[in-house]
C-alpha cells in the first residue's frame, strides 16, 4: 500500500487504512496524510489555541499554531478574542515574532505595513505608490472565523459548519467544569510550562493521553522510584498494579475524538486523601506545615490542590487536562511533535485560603514538575520509538484492539458515552473513527478580514 | 530546621531525609543568582580549585557516576534548571527541574532502575566547560562557566549549550556544591528528551 501523492489522497480509500481493530502505519509516517491533517482535522473542528489567563488584558497576546498556520491569539484593544494569522497580508512574513506580550499593533519588519490588533491595516509606507485603494479588506490581516472561550479555554475554528463550541466539547464539558470547580472562583492561572518535543507523530501522543495499559510498564521506573523506601507502594499510580482493569478507575469515550480517563474513584472520597498519594516533592514538610497551620480544617483540602489530580481529560485533537497540566500537543511535521505542559496555580481573589494560596503554589509548582521529568521523557522515547518501527513497510498494521468483542467489557451509556475498564484501548478507536470521518469529507474553511 | 521538626512530629511519612527547601531557602536561591558579584576572585588557588570542582563534576557525569557526582554536593542542596531564561521565583512557576537532594536521589535512582526508558540506553556525553568565573560570596563562592554538552544517544549527537551558575562552600574541610543553576540557551523551547543531568 504505498501512498504517495496528494491527489492519491482524493481517492484514498480511508475505510481501508482505520479499521475496527486497527490502523495503517501511514497515517503515522505518510507526508501526504499529514499535509491533508491540518485541513481536514486542523481545519474543521474547534483547535484549543491558548487560555484566557495568558491574555489578561486588552493588547496582551500570545503566539500558537492552528495546525501548522501560524496565528497571535489576543485581547484586541477593545477586549475581543481574537485568533489573527500571523502572516502579513503583503508577502506572508510574520508579523510578530515574538511569543507573547501586549501590542495594539503589529508593524511588519518586513516593508513596515502596520495592523492594529484588530486585524485591520492601519497604513503602508508611502502609499503613494500604489494605484489599490488600502480600505479594501483584502488587504486586512487573516483571522480565524469563530474564536469562542469556554471557561478560559480559548478554542478556534475555520469551518463555518462546525457546531457551537459547547455542542462540540459535549459530554467532555462536565469533567473540564470539574476540574475548574475544585479550585477557589472555579478557576486556575496558566503559568510557565515543561515543553517537550519528540520525533513522531502527533496522533501518537493523542493515542497514549487515554491509555491505561501501558502505564506499569513505560512508567515502571516512575513508581519505583516514587515507591522506593514504602513498604506498600501507594504513592502516584500505584493503583494500576495488580489487575487495573477491577480497580474503580474507568476510561471514557465522549464523542467527537474526546475521551476521559477518571482515576479519581481509586482515591478515598475525604479530604486530603489525595494529597497522602504524592510522593517527596522539594519543599514538601515545610510547605504542608505552613498549610495546616495556617488553614486548620481547610488544610486538607488545600493540599489535595497541590497533589496531582487524578484525570485525563483529553479535547481532539490537541488539548490534553492531565493532572493540573494544561497539555497542548502541536503537530509540526508527519514526525515531529511539540507537547507543552503548561502548569497551573491555583488563584484565591477571595481569599478561601487565607493567604495561603502561595504555599499551596509553592507545592504545586513542583508536584507538576515531576511527570514531565520522570515519566513523559520516558513515553516520549516510546513515541520516537513507534515511529521508527513503523519504518518497517511491509509490516503494515498498528492494533487498537484491546477490549473488542470482549463480552460487557465496553458499556454505552444513556448520554451515548462508552465506559469500559482501564486499560482498554475503546477510546483509541473511536478516535480513530472520528478521524476517518473527517478525513473522508473536506470541511468549509475560510477566514475572515475586518471590513 | 523548625519546620522539619514540625513535620517529623506529625508523623512525617516519607522515609527519605525531609526536605530543607523552604521559603528563605528558595528566598536565597533567588538573591544569590539574580544579583551577581562584580568583582571576580584573583587568587589563582581559588580559582583553580573551584575550577577543578566543575571539571571533576563534568567528568563523572559524563562517565555515568551518578553517585559519586551527588558525593560532590552538600548535604543540602539544589539542582536548578530555569524553564525562562531570567530565571523566575521557583514557588510561582515551574521549572525544567528544581531538585533537593531527595529529589537527586530519586533522579539517580530512577536512572538505575533499568527501565528509564528515555536513558536505555544511556546517552553518550562530552561536556566541555570553559569561560570560569569565580565570585566571592558570602558563604564561599559563586562560578559562572559555559558549557557545551554533545550528547550522542539512539543514532545521533546533539549539542546542549548554555551556562551554568554554582555556589561552592566548604564543609568539613572540602569544597562542596551548595547549588547548580543551568541556563540552557533554548531552556523555554520544546526540549527533546531532557533526561540526562545537565
Amino acid at each position: 500500500m504505498n501512498i504517495s501523492t496528494f491527489s492519491d489522497l482524493a481517492r484514498r480509500d480511508w475505510d481501508a487504512l482505520v479499521r475496527e481493530d486497527r490502523v495503517h502505519r501511514s497515517i503515522y509516517t505518510d507526508p501526504a496524510i499529514f499535509e491533508l491533517e491540518m485541513t481536514h482535522v486542523f481545519g474543521a473542528v474547534w483547535v484549543y489555541l491558548a487560555h484566557e489567563s495568558q491574555v489578561p488584558k486588552d493588547d496582551d497576546f500570545v503566539t500558537a499554531r492552528l495546525g501548522l498556520r501560524p496565528i497571535i491569539v489576543l485581547r484586541d484593544m477593545n477586549g475581543k478574542l481574537r485568533a489573527l494569522y500571523n502572516r502579513c497580508t503583503h508577502r506572508g512574513a510574520r508579523i510578530c515574532r515574538q511569543e507573547r506580550g501586549s501590542a495594539r499593533a503589529f508593524q511588519c519588519p518586513y516593508h513596515g505595513w502596520t495592523y492594529f490588533n484588530t486585524g485591520k491595516l492601519r497604513g503602508v509606507p508611502w502609499p503613494e505608490g500604489y494605484a489599490c485603494d488600502f480600505k479594501d479588506p483584502q488587504y486586512n490581516l487573516a483571522q480565524v472565523p469563530r474564536v469562542e472561550s469556554y471557561r478560559g479555554f480559548i478554542f478556534g475554528t475555520l469551518n463555518e459548519a462546525a457546531p457551537p463550541l459547547p455542542e462540540y466539547l459535549g459530554p467532555a464539558a462536565r469533567p473540564i467544569d470539574q476540574w475548574l470547580d475544585r479550585h477557589p472562583g472555579g478557576r486556575v492561572a496558566v503559568r510557565e510550562a515543561n515543553r517537550l518535543k519528540f520525533k513522531g507523530n502527533w496522533k501518537l501522543a493523542y493515542d497514549n493521553a487515554a491509555d491505561g495499559y501501558h502505564v506499569i510498564f513505560s512508567h515502571r521506573s516512575l513508581l519505583e522510584m516514587e515507591n522506593r523506601g514504602e513498604k506498600d507502594p501507594s504513592k502516584g499510580m500505584s493503583f494500576y498494579a495488580g489487575k487495573p482493569d477491577e480497580a474503580p478507575m474507568y476510561v471514557q469515550y465522549l464523542g467527537h475524538g474526546h475521551h476521559f480517563k477518571d482515576k479519581r474513584p481509586n482515591v478515598a472520597k475525604r479530604p486530603g486523601a489525595l494529597w497522602e498519594m504524592e510522593a517527596a516533592h522539594p519543599g514538601m514538610e515545610h510547605y504542608e506545615s505552613a498549610i495546616r497551620r495556617k488553614l486548620g480544617d481547610k488544610a486538607a483540602r488545600a493540599l489535595d490542590l497541590a497533589a496531582s489530580e487524578p484525570v485525563n481529560i483529553n479535547i481532539f485533537p490537541n488539548l490534553s487536562i492531565l493532572g493540573n497540566h494544561i497539555q497542548v500537543i502541536e503537530p509540526l511535521a508527519v514526525d515531529e511533535t511539540h507537547t507543552t505542559w503548561y502548569a497551573t496555580a491555583v488563584v484565591d481573589e477571595a481569599g478561601e485560603f487565607d493567604g495561603a494560596a502561595d504555599d499551596i503554589n509553592a507545592l504545586r509548582m513542583r508536584t507538576q514538575e515531576a511527570f514531565p521529568n520522570f515519566g513523559e521523557v520516558d513515553d516520549a522515547t516510546n513515541f520516537e520509538e513507534i515511529q521508527k518501527g513503523l519504518a518497517a513497510c511491509e509490516d503494515e498494521w498498528v492494533y487498537m484492539h484491546r477490549g473488542l468483542g470482549v463480552p460487557g467489557r465496553v458499556k454505552g451509556e444513556p448520554d451515548g458515552t462508552l465506559k469500559a475498564p482501564a486499560t482498554d484501548e475503546v477510546f483509541m478507536r473511536e478516535h480513530m473513527r472520528e478521524w476517518k470521518r473527517l478525513m473522508s469529507s473536506p470541511p468549509r474553511v475560510a477566514v475572515t478580514r475586518l471590513p | 530546621m523548625e519546620t522539619v521538626d514540625e513535620f517529623a512530629a506529625q508523623g512525617g511519612r516519607h522515609a527519605a531525609p525531609v526536605s530543607y527547601v523552604d521559603d528563605a531557602y528558595y528566598r536565597r536561591l533567588l538573591d544569590d543568582f539574580s544579583r551577581w558579584p562584580q568583582v571576580e576572585v584573583q587568587e589563582p588557588v581559588v580559582r583553580e580549585r573551584c575550577r577543578s570542582v566543575l571539571e571533576r563534576e563534568a567528568r563523572l557525569l559524563d562517565q555515568g557516576r551518578f553517585e559519586d557526582w551527588l558525593a560532590l554536593y552538600a548535604p543540602r542542596c539544589a539542582y536548578w534548571v530555569p524553564a525562562t531564561p531570567a530565571a523566575a521565583d521557583p514557588r510561582r512557576e515551574v521549572t525544567v527541574s528544581f531538585d533537593d537532594r531527595r529529589r537527586l536521589e530519586d533522579r539517580i535512582y530512577r536512572l538505575r532502575t533499568g527501565s528509564a526508558w528515555s536513558q536505555a540506553p544511556a546517552s553518550r556525553t562530552v561536556r566541555l566547560v570553559s569561560n570560569v568565573e569565580v565570585f566571592e560570596n558570602a558563604s564561599g563562592y559563586l562560578t559562572r562557566s559555559n558549557f557545551l554538552i554533545a550528547e550522542f544517544r539512539a543514532g545521533e549527537t546533539r549539542m546542549l549549550a548554555g551556562w551554568s551558575g554554582h555556589r561552592l562552600a566548604q564543609h568539613a574541610g572540602q569544597w562542596l556544591i551548595e547549588v547548580k543553576q543551568v541556563n540552557l540557551i533554548d531552556c523555554d523551547q520544546n526540549l527533546r528528551n531532557p533526561s540526562i543531568v545537565f
